[in-house]
């Protein structure tokens, strides 16, 4: 699905990752863990085509596509989806419009017909329910007035009407309280399939708990130091990343 | 006399037209011919023109035509009552009267007596202009308690080259009456025209009146309008104000509420493209008491447009009461495309709930991301956020056949969808 070989990316000068090598495959949920600073919100701009990171070496193959070529939208037509760390407030921009506006051109990147009217309301309706979102928020100006675990569930809600190959959830548990934090990931395990991938970025095991993952990374300076199933994952928690950073020296 | 060497001549650019046809009292047009006579044309020192020059104007001149000419023009609604002007005379065969019970919509030349009961004033150079040279308009008049369903439209259609149309139009709302009355300024095969509008308009008392202003004089037209409007207590008055093209388009809009209890709604959208200009001007002056004005003014400027807002809110003395709020917003899609944007509040009585506010800023390029990480052309993207943008104040429009026509223009202009 996605090969992620020696990345090496700046910002203003400074180098953050520092030789990341990922594989993630279909059907496999990744955790991405680590301290703050360590890089994985500059991993998740990078991967969704953010234009303010310039990757000095190393490749992403998505697909056998060369992602790191591709504008965001391009990523985001071959099925890249990046759930927001911060999702964005656009005034006046209707959630429903947008929405369709985006799902018709994918569609039309895959050579398919643009959704019916009554095609689109039935999945609004069905997907809107997986994440209980009011679907009077499906109709409102995007995130607009929102609160914190509403713009996720509406994160989840685009995931599931755009149907992504490979999803990367950018602390997409931050500022959730238990009960979100359970719609979001029952949402994300429902969407699963063995076609589909996700990586799970976080910095608390608390999501882990809901979103099993096959394969939890360690992300630290820059590189993925230490890789296990989720059991490293509890270890993280119990020893702190003090652990790893005194395994590291 | 250092500024005299700069300016130019009033009377150079008017020295071709013939003196109007209209009736207007013996002793303004005096006033209006000598201020012609004794001002030069303004320049960006006059504070009212600071930021639009009218030097490359003022060394143009315009040609009246003689006889109303045919041209094709686009209509906004499927009125009925529907006057049209050709370089500012009345074309009757083009127009399309239906007698309904309570209205006068004649011609102003064919009516002209009204005039002699005219507010009008000697402003600046363009009202002395409008006044001494003025060669048709509209007169609307409708009864006192008379409801006008359907929507009165004007066209007002510039054609052909070097052409200017100096036109008066006289609106009165009585008493109890309501109506609505879209001025639609359009150029179909012009060039390098010149339009030059008032437009006095009187509100009644408990009267409910909404004036649409559409200018999409093409890319060559230089259009300078002014409505002058009189609310009198319990009225209700609502314009819109849109600017679509043109090189040079100055809006003036000039509200006096005089009676308590009036309700005043003025909006406006403009969109800056090309080498183009635009400017509007609004004043309301609240002189009693107890009276809501709300104001919203939003533009898009683009490539490399220049705009102006100046919008005026006076709360008079012993105008307790009053609620006035205003907004301007603005949205520069290039780095060349500048907006000049101040808002005035004076407030002389003490009891008030007044604001203003001005933004003038980029496209949320956050937005713009988020946009196409789901998928949509960062095209897509922009001209989504365009649309919200500028949908704000297309909602403000109750009359669904001008909201439809101007976002039909904005589809077809810009590519913005709705």
């Amino acid at each position: 699905m996605i090969k992620i070989n020696n990345l090496h990316a700046n910002i203003e000068g400074k180098e953050i990752l520092k030789g990341l090598t990922l594989e993630v495959k279909p059907g496999e949920i990744h955790a991405i863990m680590g301290p703050n600073g360590a890089g994985k919100s500059t991993l998740a701009s990078i991967l969704a085509g953010r234009e303010e990171y310039e990757v000095t070496e190393g490749s992403v193959d998505f697909d056998g596509l060369d992602l790191l070529e591709m504008d965001t939208e391009d990523r985001a037509r071959a099925g890249l989806f990046l759930a927001f760390q911060y999702p964005v407030e656009i005034p006046g921009v209707s959630n429903i419009n947008f929405l369709r506006t985006a799902m018709n051109e994918i569609r039309e990147h895959k050579g398919m017909d643009p959704i019916s009217a009554k095609e689109f309301m039935a999945m609004v309706k069905e997907k809107s329910a997986l994440v209980e979102l009011d679907p009077k928020l499906a109709s409102r100006s995007v995130n607009e007035g929102f609160s914190g675990g509403e713009k996720k569930r509406n994160e989840i809600f685009q995931m599931a009407m755009l149907e992504p190959k490979l999803a990367i959830l950018d602390e997409t548990d931050s500022g959730l309280d238990i009960d979100a934090l359970r719609i979001v990931a029952n949402g994300v395990n429902t969407l699963k399939s063995d076609k589909n991938a996700t990586i799970v970025i976080t910095h608390y095991k608390r999501l882990l708990d809901y979103i099993i993952p096959d394969f939890v990374h360690v992300l630290y300076d820059g590189r993925i130091v230490k890789s296990g199933t989720k059991e490293l994952a509890i270890e993280l928690e119990e020893k702190g990343y003090d652990w790893i950073k005194a395994e590291l020296v | 006399m250092e500024a005299t060497l700069m300016t130019t001549n009033s009377t150079d650019f008017t020295k071709n037209w013939s003196p109007t046809a209209l009736s207007f009292p013996k002793k303004l047009i005096e006033q209006a011919t000598e201020f012609i006579e004794t001002t030069h044309f303004p320049t960006t020192r006059d504070e009212h023109w600071k930021y639009t020059r009218l030097a490359k104007l003022s060394k143009q001149q315009f040609l009246q035509s003689k006889v109303a000419a045919t041209a094709e023009f686009d209509s906004i609604s499927n009125s009925n009552n529907r006057l049209v002007f050709v370089n500012g005379l009345f074309n009757a065969g083009l127009s399309n009267l239906t007698q309904s019970n309570g209205l006068t919509l004649t011609a102003l030349s064919e009516n002209s007596a009204v005039l002699n009961q005219t507010n009008v004033d000697v402003i600046d150079l363009f009202s002395a202009m409008n006044i001494c040279f003025a060669k048709d308009g509209i007169h609307v008049h409708v009864a006192k308690n008379q409801t006008i369903e359907t929507p009165i439209e004007i066209v007002f259609v510039q054609t052909g080259e070097q052409t200017a149309a100096v036109i008066h139009n006289q609106i009165t709302i009585d008493e109890g009456a309501k109506a609505s009355v879209i001025l639609n300024f359009q150029s179909k095969n012009a060039k390098n025209t010149f339009t030059n509008v008032i437009s006095n308009v009187s509100v009644g008392k408990n009267a409910h009146f909404t004036l649409y202003k559409m200018q999409t004089e093409n890319e060559t037209a230089t259009f300078i309008g002014t409505e002058n409007v009189t609310q009198e207590r319990d009225s209700y008055f609502h314009i819109h104000t849109s600017t679509l093209n043109g090189l040079l388009v100055r809006n003036n809009l000039n509200i006096k509420v005089i009676g308590e209890n009036a309700d005043t709604h003025l909006n406006g959208m403009y969109l800056g493209h090309g080498s183009m200009h635009v400017d509007n001007h609004t004043v309301v002056d609240h002189t009693v008491a107890n009276c809501e004005s709300n104001e919203l003014y939003k533009g898009v400027m683009a490539d490399k447009s220049t705009g102006v807002f100046n919008g005026k809110v006076f709360v008079r003395k012993d105008a307790q009461k009053i609620n006035a709020f205003q907004s301007n917003g603005n949205v520069l899609l290039s780095d060349d495309a500048t907006i000049n944007s101040k808002p005035e509040l004076e407030i002389y009585a003490d009891d008030v709930k007044c604001s203003h506010g001005s933004t003038t800023g980029q496209l949320d390029e956050e937005a713009v991301f988020y946009l196409r990480a789901r998928g949509i052309s960062e095209k897509a993207a922009r001209q989504l956020m365009v649309s919200a943008f500028i949908g704000d104040v297309i909602n403000k429009i109750d009359n669904t056949e001008v909201s439809d026509y101007l976002t039909s223009k904005l589809e077809t202009m810009f590519g913005w969808d709705f």
